[in-house]
């Protein structure tokens, strides 16, 4: 019984843990759950659809075409010069990672209610899975772009390259943050507000339209410039189609600020995540 | 002296029922309008407020109260306690699922939790990618995984279908490949709660076996929770008992099963401590008559399960249904009225039904009543667990040999004839 006071225990276990310790350790401890819900997210959208990687072309295709035909047929707007479809495919592609990043992080605890009741893992391994088996699709989405890129050079037009494509896997990883941070804050929210989930389809719709997806932030008329750039995601969008099209607005201001915004989001993502973490099984 | 694994000092766990704030923002921002903004009462308020103090009280359950137990290296320790006692509350806290309210938990070594079998099984991906998911979900490393893969496979017996979704098994293999993945778990401390209870009888067995081998031979610590007083008495040499959050007993494995039997042992009626001005249908009132007119009764005799139930209103389709369980908590019996013939609970008030089995054929032992109290295909009003326990003897029957206590279930009768050829 004689048992030395301070003896090394692997685990204490206490009611309060500080709001700041993340265990980012413990993530990394699982990193190959990490990789294997990765894998099963990709495999098990192979196996339950029969068009299966056909998915990942067609919504954004058909995407392209109806926005090529409304706002760029009908209603004019500018696309900067650029071949339309090919604009509209740049802004599609990216918006849609961003907003597959957001909807499914902020849905995390719903969808996750029964495993997280029953086995203790990393919450957080949950939505960083979540944000690399997107980049699946994505990264098809962008080998459409370069296929179309290289049509569009076939038959004549010229994009004026430049090493900003050297930014676009800085880009694709602030969507990547940018989104999961918003989506920890909604996820942490709907501990509490159950009702908010559905608010998040309809607000990543509107989200959509105060960035420059189906228009240039260069046709934006200049009182507006202010508030559409306060939105991070504009300097993300318009990055995107300066680092592969060679036009948009792209400065050293624009991205600092997007980076500095995407790190404070995610921040509070992080600790909302973490102090809600704690206290969701309790009400499922 | 061995060392110890676990160390709990001062546990305890409380959950508010129901929510802080009304839990919907439309109702929250609505209740902002009108009280803050338009000056009106509180539209969600609960009216009499001296009420609303009694049901905050009520709003709190305390499923462990201040709980302190130590458990050595290589132990193999049951947990035993009756519904709701806090058994799975304490294996979720050492699990790290949830945090304790007040206290601390020191562990030495690894600990694993298996709450459920198959946890994290996707319906679409094979066995073989089922087990890598499922072994990580549980805490194991990938190479860890593939260096068991074969013993796995082995111990499930699902060779055959290990390629095929998951989807397209059986129940029983599901199971079987499920705790196969757990089983190969190799934790320090391995933390089980009511899973042997699916899966036929033999893998029961091997599964039972399997952990055994963990505890005796590899010298593994094991925290096992089960109403299954022959499993528990099986697999540990020592128990715990929980009643309503608190430790009754703590020691010896068969001191514990009697301190878990006695707990329900003096009562032959239940008796509800609700009231009629709570305004809620409930069970008021269960007795058992048996042929003795104590808690004893010859097989073969006539048994009576007489329930009382208020009703506040008229229950259109109430349906009651209740069986009983032996000292294994296997259920032995089930009966049920759904008042199909003759509706019951067709206006206010205490209504008195009365269920008679002209002769009980079960074998001699322990016997206590679940009953059911429902409504056809909608809400479940109550559920009483282990209440009524009675004793069947068979004295009176006519034996050849000591009637064996655990031989069988129930006396059938029978006809033996004989042809000599
Ligand atoms: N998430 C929760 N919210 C509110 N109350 C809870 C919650 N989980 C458990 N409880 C309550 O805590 C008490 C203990 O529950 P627990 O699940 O630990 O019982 P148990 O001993 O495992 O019972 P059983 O034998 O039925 O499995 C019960 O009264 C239960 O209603
Ligand atoms: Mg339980």
């Amino acid at each position: 019984m004689n048992q030395s006071i301070s003896e090394d225990w692997n685990l204490i276990i206490e009611p309060k843990k500080s709001l700041f310790q993340l265990n980012l350790r413990d993530v990394w401890i699982y990193r190959d759950l990490w990789a294997l819900l990765v894998k099963r997210d990709v495999v098990s959208f192979y196996k339950q659809t029969i068009l299966g990687p056909i998915w990942f072309f067609i919504q954004p295709i058909f995407t392209t075409v109806i926005y090529t035909f409304i706002f760029g047929k009908l209603a004019g707007i500018s696309t900067d010069e650029l071949p339309q479809p090919l604009f509209y495919m740049v802004g599609i592609t990216a918006w849609n990672y961003f907003a597959a990043c957001f909807t499914k992080t902020a849905s995390i605890f719903k969808d996750n209610e029964g495993l997280w009741g029953k086995v203790y893992f990393p919450r957080l391994v949950m939505p960083l899975s979540t944000i690399t088996s997107n980049l699946v699709s994505f990264g098809v989405q962008v080998l459409l772009i370069i296929l179309m890129m290289i049509y569009y050079f076939s038959i004549g037009t010229r994009f004026p390259l430049n090493a900003g494509i050297l930014l676009l896997p800085i880009f694709t990883l602030l969507m990547a943050l940018l989104g999961l941070g918003l989506g920890l804050i909604i996820t942490a929210l709907t501990t509490t507000y159950r009702d908010l989930i559905f608010l998040i389809q309809f607000g990543v719709q509107l989200l959509m339209y105060v960035t420059p997806i189906i228009y240039p932030l260069s046709s934006v008329p200049p009182k507006y410039h202010f508030i559409i750039e306060c939105n991070p995601m504009t300097h993300i969008i318009e990055g995107f189609r300066y680092a592969f099209l060679g036009k948009g607005a792209c400065s050293l201001f624009s991205i600092s600020y997007t980076t500095i915004l995407t790190f404070v989001i995610l921040g509070i993502g992080l600790i909302l995540f973490n102090k809600a973490e704690r206290t969701f099984v309790d009400t499922i | 002296m061995s060392k110890i694994a676990i160390k709990a000092e001062n546990i305890s766990k409380t959950y508010r029922l129901g929510e802080i704030g009304t839990g919907t923002i439309s109702r929250d921002l609505e209740r902002f309008w009108k009280v803050k903004i338009q000056g009106k009462e509180d539209p969600f308020l609960k009216i009499n407020s001296h009420h609303t103090q009694h049901k905050d009280q009520n709003q709190i359950v305390h499923s462990l109260k201040d709980i302190n137990f130590e458990i050595y290296q290589g132990e193999a320790i049951g947990i035993i306690g009756r519904n709701g006692a806090g058994k799975s509350t304490l294996l979720k806290i050492l699990s790290r699922i949830t945090a304790p309210t007040t206290g601390v938990i020191k562990i030495k070594g690894r600990l694993a939790a298996l709450l459920e079998v198959g946890t994290g099984f996707h319906p679409e991906l094979t066995g073989r990618e089922n087990i890598y998911l499922n072994g990580t979900i549980l805490g194991m490393r990938k190479a860890e995984i593939t260096q068991k893969f074969d013993e796995i496979v082995d111990f499930s017996g699902v060779e055959k279908y290990i390629d095929t979704p998951v989807k397209r098994y059986s129940s029983g293999m599901y199971v079987r490949l499920a705790f196969a993945v757990a089983a190969y778990l190799e934790p320090e401390i391995l933390v089980v709660d009511e899973v042997l209870a699916v899966g036929d009888a033999e893998f029961q067995k091997k599964c039972m076996g399997k952990m055994n081998d963990v505890s005796r031979l590899e010298g593994r610590t094991i925290l096992f929770v089960s109403h299954n007083m022959a499993a528990i008495s099986n697999l540990t040499s020592k128990s715990l008992v929980l009643e309503q959050g608190n430790i009754l007993f703590y020691g010896e494995t068969n001191k514990a099963i009697y301190a878990y039997q006695s707990l329900s042992k003096n009562k032959l009626s239940y008796l509800s401590t609700k009231k009629e001005s709570d305004n809620i249908p409930f069970i008021k009132k269960v007795s058992v008559i048996t042929s003795e007119g104590t808690a004893l009764h010859q097989h073969g005799a006539t048994l009576k399960i007489v329930f009382e139930i208020y009703a506040p209103t008229k229950i259109p389709k109430a349906a009651i249904s209740f069986q009983i369980f032996n000292e294994m908590q296997i259920p032995c019996v089930q009966l049920w009225y759904f008042g199909t013939n003759q509706p019951f609970l067709t206006q206010k008030g205490l209504h008195i039904l009365t269920c008679t089995i002209p002769k009980l054929r079960l074998y001699q032992g322990h016997y206590t009543l679940k009953v059911y109290f429902a409504q056809f295909g909608g809400d479940t009003f109550e559920i009483l667990s282990e209440i009524c326990p009675f004793e069947v003897s068979m004295l009176n029957q006519k034996r050849d040999f000591p009637w064996q206590a655990g031989a069988c279930t129930y006396l059938e009768d029978s006809e033996w004839n004989i042809e000599n050829g």
